[in-house]
This record gives C-alpha cells, structure tokens and sequence, in this order.
C-alpha cells in the first residue's frame, strides 16, 4: 500500500513538471510567432461547440462583463464564462493570439503598438464618460478646457488664479499607459501631456486620495461619482452627465471596447448579443454608472473624429 | 498504524525494506531539488530572454535606457529612461535597510542577551505577525496614516520615498530581526563567558565580544532584509507617488522599478516596445538580486573561514 502510494506521488510530481514544461512552451511559441510577424493562422480552437467562453482585459469594465456574465448564466445554466481583469493591453493581446474569445479594452486596438487591428472585430458595448474631479473643497464647480490644460500642464499652480481656494494644486494621474488617462489627455487635454503627479493605477485609489488630498485634481469615470467625497467639474460649463455625453456636448468619453478574432461564434456571439440586448443596455449598464452604446446619438471613429449619428 | 508503533531500532532493522525506501527517499529529495533547479534557471532564463529584446530589437539602446532620467512611453517621441526608477528602487531599500537594520539587531541582542526569558516570548510573536500581514494592508495602511502623518507634519502631498521606506521597514524588520537573533544565538557560550571572566560588563561583552563575532552574519540578515525591500512592489506603490522625475530629497515624491512594472504592465501589449522595456526594468531587478546573493555568499563564506 505505502509503495503504491509513494510511486503515485513521483508520478503526479513528474506529471507536474511536463505540464509546466508544455504551459512554458505554448507561451514561448505564441511570442515568438507574434515577433515574427505572423501568427495569422493560430490555434483557432473550435470555441463555440465548448460551452465554455473565456474573457479578459480592461479592469474599468471587469465589473460590467462580470455582472452580465453572471446574468446570461442564469439564463444559461451549462454555459461557463470566466471573466478576468488584467488590463486593455492583455485583453488586447490575449485575443489578438487567440487565448481568449472576447478581449476587452477600454481604447480603440488601433490606437494600441503591436496589435492586429484589422483582424479583430470591434464590438462598442457600451460608453463610459470622464471628469476631472477635485477635492470638494476647491470652491470650483466649473473650469474651461483652456483652464483645465494650463492645470494639467502646471502652468496653474493654485486654485486661487481660477478664483478657488488659496490652495496648491496637486495632480493625481493614472500610468502613461492606462485608457482611462488616454481618453482624458486626448478628449480634456487635446493631447497636451500631463505633469508629473502622483500616480496611481486603481480608480479607487485615485477616489481616495483625491478626497484625502487639499488642492487634489484628478479624472474618473462617471461610475466612480457615486458620492460627493469628490467634487467632478463641469467642463466649459457642461455637466459630467450621461446625457450630456449621449448628445455630444460633453467631451471627455470612450467606447468600451469588446474584441473578437474575426467574427464572433458560438457562445462568444450569444454573450455579445446578450450585452447589446435592451435588457443590459437600459438594466445593468445604467445600474453601474456605464452609458448604453445603443442610446448614443454621436459616434467616433478611431482617430477621434466625432460626428452625429443619422437617424 | 503499525509504523507508528515499531520502534526506530526495528524499523532500521527491516532489511528488505531498507534498500527500497533508502532508493524512495532519494528519488524524492532528487526530484524536488531538481525542480527547484529547473525553476530558477527557466525563470532566469525567460526573464533574460526578455528583458534583452528591447536591446535586441534595437528599439533602445542599453545606455539610453540606465543613464538616461527621461521616461515618456506614450510621447510622440517616446524615450525610455529608467535611470529615476533604479535611483529610487536603491534609495528606498538603502534608507529602509539603515532604519530596520539597526532596529531588527536591537531587538534581537534584546531577545537574546537582555530579556532572553519574555523578551521572546513577547517580541518573537509579535514580530513573526508581522510577517503575515499581506503587503496590501500595509499599503492601505500607509495610504491612510503614514501619508496624511507626512503631510500634516512636514508638508507636502505626504506620497513620497519617505513613506515608502517608512513602510519598507516595517515589512523588512522580522526578516532581519529572526536572521539576527539565530546569529547572535549560535554564538557559543564560552565568548561570553570568557568576556564576563575577565570582567566585562555585559555592555561591554555583547559591544565587543558577541556583536563583532556574528557581524558577518548580522550583514546577511541586513542584505536579505534589502533583497526583500527591492523586490516589493504593492504597498510602495500605494504611497511612493509613482513620478518620473529624479527623486531630490527624500520628501519629493518618486518611483521605483517594481511599482513602475506593476503600474504598467496590463495596460502594455505583449510585444510592444513599452512591453518589452518593463521586462527590461524586471532583469534589472534580477540582475541588482544576484548581485545581492553574490555579497551573502561572499560574507558566509568568511564567516566559515
């Protein structure tokens, strides 16, 4: 009996090692296909008989797809949807190499180095907007775009030159990288790049500190103005308001992205029809602070060009 | 059952088992050190592989990316140097190693020579805690007290490399302060008699007796605190402010090496150059831990000698 037991345990070590030995090298081969150029014709495994769907990328919509995957599984009981975080680049990454069915990602794949662009299909499930939030102490309600560069810029050091409190300003910026930060520099900032502030990745840090930090400015999405320990600014008097966002008067907003490799099949088709369904689109998305894509009266395309959408 | 029964005498005395579980045991030990072999060459290994394709690609040059103190990834002409993040992963260890250094070696010449009987018995607990605690909470707990300390106190926005360290020591002082207390502890008793015998006070047996013979290993305890310190990433990140600018004093706000690759790494596609300059700034972090193993074994070596 002992000997078996120990020659079950060898076996299960050695067992382990193959594996990772075989992990180690699917990763390597799908790199190095991608620095090679290629990669055109990777593994496309048959997804959509499986009933078993694999999701990742933007951590701003992880609670989105979460909670929406949870409702489509209600309907769904043998279907299996996992959702992970890890950011726009690994949604982007991991769907462009075929690891995941549905990359999520909070920029255009265009406007990202490396990515295939064009053989992913672009799914705009939803819209998010932004506002520069300060500490509510500022004695601002309102700043003008023009203003808002100078502060981001550190032209403006005290809220007292756009008649706030005598306070120094401090900024709080998300990673060069980070979507979020894109969407504000490229819509709020007409691409002039911030000064050097604290940074942080997470929203809710951001929140934190903000509210913590006299003379603090920073951007968050709308979802996060759930309370008023921050104070978010109308921009060029226009309210950070969903509506203000559907009809294009305020600027500062990006698509939520959903990428699929080509178009999508099977279950990762089911759940995207599931996400632009009227039910998530007026239900879930306005329960989490999110703008439904099908209620947007503008649209835009990768560059930034905004133009209004016939009806 | 019945191995728990049979004494060590007729279990050493079973011979035709003997042979088979001596082989067991040492396919066993074998197959486990060398998996713990294969891991680190294949980490070493992947994480070399990668960190050199920047340089490979010729997308930045070596030089540009440890000498140069400009780092703007998304600019339209991005620039890539990480010169302010080596700078103030090193400062920040270095302070922390000068605050826990002599904190930890405190304790442990306490616990072993002062108040050997409940000084263990309260520090030892209390100390080995604090290993447990996940470095998150020290994060949130910096963000919430340390920060808002600084900045009533001292001024300033509060996210900066002296709230870093200020969290670094507490997280490195259980790794020095357990080093050092083995260390102190192996000393054999005949130093200290020998010290009190020829009428030292014990002041003066613990200064120039016990403390002099474990120095090398007290160094040890010091550098594995700092390895330790590098490597850390999430609760620095919370308070360090995370700026690119060459940190000027300990006040100003700054970034290290870990908490740049952990601010960025998601949010990068696999391949893209700023991709492939944070693995870069990883074999780096490799590159300065070697270097740290290197200086242990140089001083367990003379210690043995």
């Amino acid at each position: 009996m002992r000997k078996t037991k120990w020659y079950i345990l060898i076996i299960c070590l050695i067992a382990t090692v193959g594996m990772l030995a075989a992990c180690g090298n699917s990763k390597d081969s799908g790199a190095s296909e991608k620095n090679n150029g290629g990669g055109s014709d990777s593994k496309e495994e048959t997804k959509g008989e499986s009933k078993s769907l694999a999701i990742s990328g933007s951590s701003a919509m992880q609670p989105l797809v979460a909670a929406a995957a949870e409702e489509f599984k209600a309907k769904n009981p043998d279907a299996d949807i996992q959702v992970n975080a890890g950011g726009s680049g690994t949604g982007l990454s991991e769907v462009s190499e075929g690891t995941v069915a549905i990359g999520n990602s909070d920029v255009f794949a265009e406007e990202k180095e490396g990515i295939p662009a064009d053989e992913l299909k672009d799914h705009k499930v939803a819209v998010v907007g932004m506002a520069p939030v300060v500490h509510p102490e500022a004695g601002l309600d309102n700043i003008s775009k023009e203003d808002l560069k100078k502060v981001f810029t550190g032209k403006i050091k005290n809220w007292k030159e756009l008649g706030g409190k005598d306070q120094k300003i401090v900024l709080v910026n998300r990673p060069d990288s980070s979507g979020t930060r894109a969407t504000f520099v490229k819509y709020g900032l007409d691409g002039e790049t911030p000064a050097e502030g604290v940074t942080e990745d997470s929203s809710n840090t951001v929140k934190k500190i903000i509210s913590e930090t006299d003379g603090a400015i920073g951007y968050l999405a709308f979802s996060y103005l759930t309370d008023d320990t921050v104070k978010a600014l109308s921009v060029d008097d226009v309210e950070p308001k969903d509506e203000n966002v559907q009809n294009g008067k305020f600027p500062i907003w990006a698509y939520q992205h959903s990428y699929t490799k080509g178009e999508p099949e099977g279950l990762a088709k089911e759940f995207l029809d599931f996400m632009m369904s009227d039910e998530i689109q007026s239900g879930l998305m306005k329960e989490q602070g999110y703008i439904p894509a099908n209620k947007m009266e503008v649209e835009r395309d990768a560059e930034g060009k905004q133009t209004e959408i016939k009806k | 059952m019945e191995a728990a029964q049979s004494t060590a005498k007729t279990r050493l005395l079973k011979k035709q088992r003997r042979l088979g579980s001596e082989f067991r045991g040492r396919l066993l030990v074998m197959t486990a050190a060398i998996i713990i072999i294969i891991s680190t060459l294949s980490i070493t290994a992947f994480l070399t592989a990668k960190g050199i394709q920047t340089f490979i690609n010729g997308d930045v040059g070596l030089s540009e990316f440890l000498t140069s103190s400009q780092w703007n990834p998304t600019a339209e002409n991005p620039q890539y140097g990480a010169l302010p993040f080596i700078v103030g992963s090193l400062s920040v260890t270095l302070l922390s190693a000068l605050i826990a250094g002599p904190l930890g070696i405190a304790g442990a010449i306490f616990m072993i020579e002062i108040a050997p009987s409940w000084g263990r018995k309260v520090l030892q607990p209390v100390i080995e805690l604090l290993v447990g605690i996940p470095s998150v909470v020290y994060g949130f707990i910096a963000l919430t007290v340390v920060v808002p300390f600084i900045r009533n106190t001292v001024g300033g926005t509060g996210y900066s490399m002296l709230a870093g360290v200020i969290v670094l020591s507490v997280m490195i002082l259980p790794t020095i302060t357990s080093i050092a207390t083995d260390a102190i502890k192996s000393q054999p008793d005949e130093l200290r008699d020998g010290a009190y015998a020829l009428g030292a006070t014990r002041w003066q047996m613990i200064r120039k007796v016990v403390v002099p013979a474990a120095k090398p290993a007290l160094f040890t305890a010091i550098i594995l605190g700092m390895a330790r310190a590098f490597g850390e990433a999430l609760a620095v990140q919370m308070v360090i402010g995370n700026v690119r600018d060459m940190p000027g004093g300990v006040l100003d706000p700054s970034a290290t090496l870990t908490s740049i690759i952990t601010l960025n790494m998601g949010h990068t596609t696999y391949g893209s150059v700023e991709n492939n300059t944070l693995w870069s700034m990883g074999l780096v972090l490799l590159a300065i831990s070697f270097l740290f193993i290197l200086i242990i074994r140089y001083l367990s070596a003379r210690r043995n000698a």
